[in-house]
């Protein structure tokens, strides 16, 4: 599957040379910042914060957009029932919030590899170990989820060429229990094959 | 049941590392499009929720959550591994950001509910523990955070989600029967005789 690489943008600019934990702390900060900002003017300046940020990543518009798509129905909606509810101002305000808050998101994806993201959010799981999980296994559990994906995928799709020949596509049984059990199967054959490699020692 | 053993067995064995992987990466591809249509390819829903169910009906309490958990982990870290491909931090500022997180518990609560039924639990057992921690739990915690992050009231917030109601009552019961054909052609798809196998293997 060759759809696992993330949404980096390539880049030189100051934003990607910035540390994942550094941005991740000021993604925090700015979202708690956009949520205490009242007034439309006010949101209409950190409107212009981020549209300048995105200008110095250069990560591209058609970058921006598709991390903003996703919520573009929504906010529509989001729009008209404040507008009808309440006013202009607040529909304005509530739905440029909204907006911001994902674009900001989305930089911080756009601008940060996924390989140095997950670096940082295992060091923010390291309290995990007072669970009795030790940080190893956590990487463990991490990367082997990766690994899993495209054979998942190649489960469902080996399960519903058999749903096919059996002629029975219409049912959502015929299809989830035997990808559900194949799972299974495969989840249990690989913890032994972990546990046979001394993992339980 | 998983009270009365965690502080023996607290080192989280390879088994369980294995499941909570590959039921993470399941949730993930029940994500992508058009891995199961319900009736024939007329209604396309996104199954992530279904996996979510399914997850806290196999694994039991804190695997399930767990396997939520890694899932979202991964996608905070960019991966697009939610329905239609979405992925990154924006999710989890998003309007809808509180039902992603409600997943944890809800399948931490579906799992409890399924686990309390012991060695056979019975399909009304799997459909409430569906219905409670699927949709209640998640929608205890997406409707108050769409509220909060929308700037809407929790009532129009609410409104808003009933759009998803029908669906997902109907994933809902998928996942109870899918749940309890799985366990009847697996049993150590029951948490609790799992657990038994895994505490008379040795640990």
């Amino acid at each position: 599957m060759n759809g696992l690489t993330g949404a980096y943008v390539p880049g030189d600019s100051p934003l990607h040379r910035l540390p994942a934990g550094a941005k991740l702390a000021g993604l925090a900060a700015s979202c708690t910042a956009l949520l205490l900002l009242g007034s439309p003017a006010a949101l209409a300046g950190a409107a212009a914060a981020v549209v300048l940020l995105y200008a110095v990543s250069r990560v591209g518009v058609a970058a921006g957009w598709a991390q903003v798509r996703p919520i573009r129905w929504f906010a529509v909606v989001l729009f008209g029932v404040q507008l009808v509810f309440a006013d202009l101002p607040t529909a304005a305000s509530s739905t440029l919030r909204v907006v911001l808050a994902v674009a900001l998101a989305g930089l911080v994806t756009l601008t940060t590899r996924t390989a140095a993201l997950m670096a940082c959010l295992e060091r923010c799981l390291a309290p995990v170990r007072f669970a009795g999980l030790d940080p190893f296994r956590v990487s463990l559990l991490l990367s082997l989820t990766l690994r899993s994906v495209p054979v998942m995928a190649d489960l469902a799709a080996r399960v519903r060429d058999a749903q096919r020949a059996r002629g029975v596509e219409r049912s959502a049984r015929a299809f989830a229990v035997p990808l559900v059990v194949g799972a299974l199967r495969h989840a249990d054959a690989l913890g032994e094959a972990l546990a046979a490699r001394g993992l339980d020692d | 049941m998983t009270d009365e053993q965690s502080p023996q067995r607290r080192r989280f064995p390879a088994a369980d590392i294995a499941r909570v992987s590959v039921f993470a990466a399941l949730i993930a591809v029940l994500g992508l499009p058009g891995a199961l249509n319900v009736f024939g390819s007329a209604v396309p829903i996104t199954l992530q929720t279904l996996g979510v169910m399914l997850a806290g009906v196999i694994l039991g309490t804190w695997r399930s959550a767990l396997a939520v958990a890694v899932l979202l982990v991964l996608v905070a870290a960019g991966l697009p591994l939610l329905a239609g491909g979405r992925g990154g931090l924006g999710v989890f500022t998003a309007p809808s950001a509180g039902f992603l997180i409600g997943w944890l518990p809800g399948a931490a609560v579906t799992g409890w509910i399924v686990e309390r039924g012991g060695r056979s639990p019975s399909m009304a057992r799997l459909m409430t523990a569906c219905l409670a921690g699927g949709i209640g739990v998640v929608y205890l915690f997406g409707i108050p955070v769409q509220a909060l992050v929308a700037g809407l009231s929790l009532g129009k917030a609410a409104l808003l989600s009933a759009a998803f109601l029908p669906g997902d009552l109907l994933k809902a019961v998928v996942a109870s029967i899918v749940g309890r054909g799985t366990q009847r052609a697996y049993p150590d798809a029951i948490p609790a005789v799992h657990q038994e196998r895994l505490r008379a293997g040795g640990r």
